[in-house]
């Protein structure tokens, strides 16, 4: 389904992503684990199209079409979708009028017809039970105001209501107490679906623990440097990554690791 | 790498073309340029006005030769050459149009094109017009109608020649010839407007609507509007503008005065969409602008609601004096400027009545390089007990080229008096725009259901047709605003 291939990315002449290359399935789960400054939200950010980082080479292919040349809006509308690390608010414009107008641009490339405002009033506060989001969050403006649990609640919601093919959660988890970790994982995982894709990018393994990955992959210095199933997380949990930045620099396990596999 | 960026996209959204910039080629009769008394008495002789008219007209002209053009405000333009105007300009016609028949066809065809018909079939419903060309007014449509209820509501030509005496009553009672420069001006050489009249107790059946348009080059616009609702009356007034596309600055100098007896309601739309010039700030109308109401009566309520989106320039003050205790009087505005655009609007709220109230609210946006001053003074007098005044002014950002300024001034003198006073400047940022693309909107769209959030208070107290116009208005005005 996704396709990265020596993908390289800068942001103001610095150099990020240097050659990354990951393969997601549909059905998949992938989590992509790593240090501050390793790459994890560039990716994230370039996948979706962010301008402000220039793609200095390789290429990303999705359902066999060139990802990088599809303008933002119609990477969404294809079914991408970017759970933000830090929800952007906009004031004077209330979540019920924005997820309807985002809904219904979906939709109509779908083919599907969109929503009036009764059925949309039906299906967002269904969904909104399901997250935990009382009703009033539908009449404010959108994320003004709201604490860092409830954005990222409202962007779980989005998520379920755009219906995406492959959705990428930059650090969802961060910020988070117990409690809205379990429903933010809870709305990740009634999305799972075997035509449907996963990215979880995430600092630290806990959110592993609830929504489980298929494979996981370790990035250093704007490379995948290791990837693995589950128990990769779990080893990085117990010894840090610390030891993922030596085996970065070398290119391979070192022996005490190949050793404890 | 070809990615559409939002700043790429917003560029070219914001650079929609004027769409209400055609000409129409017609026979004029038009005087040379400059001004003097004799094109004065020309003036009131082609329009066939009574004596105490001319003589107000010229007391105006003398008046205003004393005195110069205002310079406070925070517009920057050349000096006008106020010779190199043309300050009368007409259709031709025989004898002027007895019904709408007779009314030339290439001028009704123009304001049909505007979204403004006006023959009999297609007549907006609910809605009378008095379409104003140049420096005359063509047609007045619903004028039976209106004229059951004791309404009315004819061009000021005609009024000056069928109702003189109210004429001469209110005349100048609000905004008096010397006034300002521009005021002044227009006194002196004003050539048509509308004139309404709402009699004691008639609460007017449909909405009543003036349409202002510049074809003529060179030409002056000078319009006079004299609204008057007496005892218990009550009207809404709308009134839209255009000209078409010139690398010339126009003129534009109209004076509106508002008069509410005891218990009448009067409430003033504006969309405003003279021609701004295009993106590099060549051409465009200079709209100076005296409007004001006078809440005469106790218990009367005047309210200006305006949406500027046109104009190189606007200077422009719809203002109230609350001289009757209980009176009211709101100001609910919507400037925009993009490129080269400058707006200097606002309001100013007198309060001498006993409990007068005033609210002002205000949202400017600022876009390309567009630079947006609101302006406000709320003056409290010593026997005004009990005034209240609530201000809200916002200002909206898009880019990083424009610039917005509030000089809000409050003068009271009255220690019961309570005024209270909130501004806001938020701007529209790159991350707003990526994180709308993201869940499937363009640039455009989320420009636009920004900037209409912002504006949504405003909006409101629009009369509907108007506030779905304003919002495509707003739409188009934008296209091209991102750098």
């Amino acid at each position: 389904m996704l396709d990265i291939k020596n993908l390289k990315a800068s942001v103001e002449g610095k150099d990020i992503l240097k050659g990354l290359d990951l393969q997601v399935k549909a059905g998949e789960v992938h989590a992509i684990m790593g240090p501050n400054g390793s790459g994890k939200s560039t990716l994230s950010q370039v996948l979706a199209g962010r301008d402000t980082f220039q793609v200095d080479g390789g290429s990303v292919t999705w359902d066999g079409q060139d990802l990088l040349a599809m303008p933002i809006e119609e990477r969404a509308r294809a079914g991408l979708f970017l759970a933000f690390q830090y929800p952007v608010e906009i004031p004077g414009v209330s979540n019920a009028y924005f997820l309807k107008a985002a809904v219904n641009a979906v939709r109509k490339h779908r083919g599907l017809p969109e929503f009036d405002a009764m059925d949309f009033l039906t299906r967002v506060k269904a969904e909104m039970k399901s997250v935990g989001m009382k009703e009033e969050f539908l009449y404010r403006a959108v994320n003004e105001g709201f604490s860092g649990g409830e954005k990222k609640r409202n962007e779980v919601l989005q998520m379920a209501l755009l219906e995406p093919r492959l959705a990428i959660l930059d650090e969802t988890d961060s910020g988070l107490d117990i409690d809205a970790l379990k429903v933010v994982a809870d709305g990740v995982n009634r999305l799972r679906s075997p035509d449907r894709a996963l990215i979880v990018i995430t600092h630290y393994q806990r959110l592993l623990d609830y929504i489980v990955p298929d494979h996981v992959h370790v990035l250093s210095q704007g490379r995948i440097v290791r990837s693995g199933g589950r128990e990769l997380a779990l080893e990085l949990e117990e010894k840090g990554y610390g030891w993922i930045g030596d085996a970065g620099e070398i290119h391979a396990a070192p022996p005490a690791a190949g050793g404890a596999q | 790498m070809k990615t559409a960026t939002p700043a790429r996209k917003i560029d070219s959204f914001l650079d929609q073309e004027y769409s209400a910039g055609f000409e129409t080629l017609l026979e004029a009769d038009t005087l040379p340029k400059g001004l003097s008394e004799d094109v004065i008495r020309v003036i009131s002789a082609k329009k066939g006005e009574p004596e105490f008219l001319l003589e107000w007209r010229l007391e105006a002209y003398r008046r205003w030769l004393t005195m110069t053009a205002p310079k406070w405000a925070a517009v920057d333009f050349p000096d006008i050459d106020f010779q190199d105007i043309v300050y009368y300009s007409a259709p031709k016609k025989k004898d002027g149009p007895k019904s709408l028949d007779e009314v030339d066809p290439e001028l009704l065809k123009t304001f049909e094109k505007l979204g403004v018909p006006l023959h009999e079939r297609a007549r907006l419903a609910g809605v009378a017009v008095d379409a104003v060309f140049d420096s005359v007014s063509v047609a007045t449509t619903f004028k039976k109608e209106l004229g059951e209820h004791g309404i009315i509501f004819c061009s000021f030509s005609e009024a000056v020649k069928t109702h003189p005496e109210l004429i001469r009553q209110y005349l100048g009672t609000v905004v008096p010839p010397s006034d300002n420069f521009y005021a002044a001006l227009n006194s002196a050489v004003f050539s048509d407007g509308s004139f309404v009249f709402i009699p004691k107790g008639v609460k007017c059946p449909m909405e009543l609507s003036t349409y202002f348009r510049i074809n003529a080059r060179d030409t002056g616009q000078f319009e006079r509007t004299l609204i008057i609702a007496e005892e218990g009356a009550s009207v809404s007034y709308l009134e839209g503008c255009t000209a078409p596309m010139r690398d010339e600055n126009q003129l534009h100098a109209a004076v509106v005065e508002l008069i509410a007896l005891d218990d009448a309601k009067i409430k003033y739309s504006t969309v405003q969409n003279w021609y701004p010039g295009d993106k590099d700030g060549i051409g465009g109308i200079y709209n100076f602008v005296t409007k004001r109401g006078d809440c005469r009566g106790a218990r009367s309520h005047i309210s200006w609601t305006q949406v500027e989106t046109g104009s190189a320039i606007t200077w422009k003050y719809p203002s109230v004096i609350l001289r009757g205790d209980d009176s009211v009087g709101d100001f609910h505005s919507v400037a925009l400027s993009n490129h080269r655009q400058q707006a200097d609007t606002g309001t100013k709220m007198i309060h001498m009545g006993r409990n007068t109230k005033s609210t002002i609210l205000s949202k400017g946006i600022s876009a390309g390089r567009g630079s947006n001053t609101f302006r406000g003074l709320v003056r409290i007098a010593p026997k005004a007990e009990g005034a209240r005044n609530y201000t809200q002014c916002d200002s909206l950002l898009i880019g990083d080229q424009c610039a917005a300024h509030t000089f809000p001034t409050i003068e009271a003198r009255n220690p019961t008096a309570h005024v209270e006073h909130e501004a806001t400047t938020s701007r529209i940022g790159e991350d707003q725009l990526f994180y709308a693309m993201q869940r499937g909107l363009t640039a455009e769209d989320a420009v636009s259901m920004i900037v209409n959030g912002f504006c949504r208070e405003v909006f409101k107290e629009l009369p509907m047709e108007f506030a779905v116009e304003a919002q495509k208005l707003l739409g188009v005005s934008l296209e091209g605003s991102i750098g």
